[in-house]
């Protein structure tokens, strides 16, 4: 005689929403949901009704008008007669310059400084740690602004060029320019060009690419496979038999020969700088602001940068070096074999953020008059057509967009190196 | 500057139609203070002297309002605006009035909603260039290097006047005055444009301002004048009519001198006796005491006077009045009549 007792059911009362401990957490989060949206739909409706009031409804016509302005560093056609939007893409082309110039050199003077910190050499990590505490410890505004007073301050003016016996001269064998406005390089030419191809028609965000460039880069991407194949089969045999054939003249010969067969076929020459009227013509013109807010970004990140990089290293057992000394490998292979490529797997996290950082950063340019997307869109234009709302939007939008690109990217290369485990 | 931008943006939706609805002269009234956006420093309009007390020609006009309003020239909380800045900072409520040499425009007064109470300067965008680079003429500037301020109408004017001329330069773009005179001093640009009168000051300002030449183009107009947000009417009354009262005053030969003696008791002029309240109740219309034109005009002294003292011809800076002149002296300042 067995008898089971069926368990107690309840029907559901809307006390227990609060009361039972199964449904209390559901209820708390949804009230709070429903508070936080009313709060934002509050906010959104302040905000157009006071806008309506002022008789200012957003609206995003005013990117279609000519922006009226001219900006000094442009990488794509613009004139003051273009449109607020084109502005807007021409500043964020200057940002997104700034911000991978800037990636890359605080990556190689993070990862230099970092190693060097752990140096043995007393004077060397004393000196390394002595860079990071004072770039990282000093606002990054301030030397934005040191770097620009330091590069107008100290260098001379074009005029200091001009005359029979001038204060000043070009450096280099007469190529590079070093002025208070900026540094004058020699730019590459090609004599018989192959042209340039537009792309995007008449539209607002139409360019046009170098199909000289298009060519180089062909070329060496294709030089550099068939040198990667040659390397290929080098390691095979040097399985099979134990010997490894010479291969670097043929691997340097299969990216530079055609290389260099190109720019002789496009009549490849340097234009060299010249005083023409006020300022310089001819060649590269890398201005003030862009090389005062560069090395400003990259030194200041870098600091942080050797910081992550000191700590990966670190986070790799000191076994792992002695192992691989153990196997007679000498300091520098020790590093480059077994602890950087360990130690990228701590780095790479941080790394994602110092890179969002320092794009972030880029936009204090205006404090040097650096035209970036800060300074086109959310500065000139939205002063000339006083769109607050809209032009802050599509730049935070903007700013938003750049940052994912950032993580998508360096999420996919973390996961490329993160250790595999099973 | 992203971020106060954004925050401004808020403010300018979170507060102005609350400031505009509200009466900004009662708000005024209520604080016991002015609060005045001004230049972040230019000698002559605005900038603060040695004992950090704020004067000049713009800061005068803010002197006289506070003065009118509030009874005390001195209840002024002066706000150093860029030229960025101003306008968010205006709409936004965080200033009652802007008095930073800005130009009247259409699309200012029409579009950024804001509503400009007068012309306390006649001014046009000119060049300075350093009397050492042999330049006469705006003309021969093609490929030159140009500091501007950014954020201005000179910007514009800038690029249409090269634009026209078929010349080429390179633009500067520079957040405030100090720095563009920095910029320019160290030679990282040929040229610096902006106001002529702004030009004059900031020359004035230099060690030897006699090495530098400012170019005989005038390439715009460039009406300055005081302004406040659009729709608070009598907020705006206010504002204008105290101007026209420091320019009639210059008209009608009431200085901040005489000024006692003539509002002790109604004289023979009845203009005189209207602006100083000794007849009629112009002041009680705009909604302050009979003698307010009396206060305003003591607090620094008639239009002229204001001129002379901060940038006329006994000062560094020596602007002539040139266009600045009464409409009788073949000027344009030409106060409507206060009946």
């Amino acid at each position: 005689m067995t008898s089971t007792t069926d368990p107690h059911t309840e029907s559901f009362r809307l006390s227990m929403l609060i009361y039972d401990t199964r449904y209390r957490s559901t209820t708390i989060q949804v009230v709070a949901l429903i508070g936080f949206l009313i709060l934002i739909g509050w906010l959104i409706s302040n905000t157009a009704q006071n806008l309506q009031d002022l008789g200012k409804e957003p609206s995003f016509r005013f990117l279609f008008e000519p922006a009226g302005y001219d900006i000094n560093q442009r990488l794509i056609e613009y004139t003051s007669r273009s449109s607020h939007l084109r502005a807007a893409f021409v500043g964020l082309l200057n940002t997104l310059l700034v911000a991978v110039m800037g990636c890359a050199l605080a990556t190689v003077l993070g990862v230099l400084i970092g190693v060097l910190r752990l140096s043995k050499n007393w004077l060397v990590s004393k000196i390394m740690t002595v860079y990071v505490e004072m770039f990282r410890n000093v606002p990054v505004l301030l030397w934005i602004v040191l770097f620009m007073a330091v590069l107008i301050e100290t260098l001379p003016a074009p005029s200091a060029f001009r005359g029979d016996d001038p204060e000043s001269t070009m450096k280099l064998f007469e190529s590079v320019a070093l002025t208070n406005r900026g540094i004058y390089v020699p730019e590459p030419l090609f004599s018989r060009s192959l042209g340039d191809v537009h792309l995007f028609g008449q539209s607002a965000l139409n360019f046009d690419v170098s199909l000289n460039l298009l060519a180089i880069v062909a070329v060496l991407v294709a030089g550099v496979f068939v040198s990667g194949r040659i390397r290929d089969r080098a390691d095979a045999i040097q399985n099979r038999t134990g010997v490894r054939p010479t291969t670097w003249y043929l691997r340097l010969g299969v990216v530079f020969v055609p290389l260099i067969i190109l720019l002789v076929a496009l009549g490849f020459h340097l234009g060299y700088p010249e005083l023409k009227g006020f300022n310089f013509g001819g060649g590269t013109h890398m201005r003030n602001s862009l090389i005062a807010l560069w090395l400003a970004l990259s030194l200041y990140t870098a600091a942080f940068v050797a910081e992550i990089v000191r700590a990966g290293i670190m986070a790799v057992s000191h076994g792992q070096t002695e192992a691989a000394a153990a196997l007679g490998l000498r300091p520098r292979r020790i590093m480059g074999l077994v602890v950087l490529p360990q130690a990228l797997r701590v780095i790479i996290p941080p790394l994602i953020s110092q890179y969002l950082n320092l794009t972030k950063n880029s936009s204090l340019a205006i404090a040097v008059g650096y035209m970036d997307i800060t300074g086109t869109l959310m500065g000139v234009t939205l002063n000339q057509t006083g769109r607050e709302l809209e032009t802050v939007l599509l730049g935070m939008l903007i700013y938003l967009t750049i940052s994912l690109c950032i993580s998508l990217v360096m999420n996919w290369y973390n996961n490329r190196v993160s250790l595999v485990e099973r | 500057m992203k971020k106060s931008v954004f925050l401004g943006a808020l403010t300018v939706a979170g507060l102005s139609a609350g400031a505009a609805a509200a009466g900004t002269l009662d708000d005024v009234k209520a604080r016991g203070t002015l609060n005045c956006g001004v230049t972040t420093g230019l000698v002559g309009f605005a900038a603060p002297d040695a004992n950090g007390v704020w004067e000049g020609f713009d800061v005068g006009v803010c002197r006289a309002v506070a003065a009118a309003v509030l009874g005390d020239s001195t209840a002024v909380e002066f706000v150093p605006t860029t030229g960025k800045t101003r306008f968010t900072a205006l709409a936004s409520g965080e200033i009652d009035m802007l008095a930073r040499n800005t130009t009247w425009t259409f699309s200012r007064d029409v579009d950024l909603k804001f509503e400009f109470t007068g012309v306390n300067y006649y001014d046009g965008q000119g060049f300075m260039v350093p009397s050492g680079l042999g330049v006469s003429s705006a003309k021969e500037l093609d490929g030159a290097t140009v500091c501007i301020q950014t954020g201005t109408t000179t910007e514009l004017n800038l690029a249409d006047y090269f634009r026209s001329n078929n010349m080429n330069y390179e633009p500067v773009p520079i957040e405030t005055n100090a720095e563009a005179q920095q910029q320019y001093l160290a030679g990282a640009c040929d040229v610096y444009t902006t106001d002529r009168s702004g030009l004059a000051a900031t020359r004035a300002a230099f060690e030897a301002p006699g090495d530098h030449t400012i170019l005989p183009e005038t390439i715009s107009k460039e009406p300055l004048g005081p302004l406040v947000r659009h729709g608070d009417h009598e907020w705006g009354d206010v504002v204008r009519w105290t101007l026209n009262a420091l320019i009639v005053a210059e008209e009608l030969g009431v200085t901040s001198a005489n000024i006692t003696d003539m509002a002790s008791s109604a004289g023979d002029n009845p203009e005189i006796n209207r602006l100083l309240g000794t007849e009629g109740n112009l002041g009680e219309m705009l909604g302050l005491e009979a003698d307010w034109a009396v206060k305003a005009i003591s607090a620094g002294g008639n239009y002229g006077e204001l001129f002379e003292r901060h940038i006329g011809e006994s000062t560094p800076i020596g602007l002539a009045r040139g266009l600045n002149a009464q409409w009788k002296d073949g000027g344009l300042l030409y106060a409507p009549p206060f009946r």
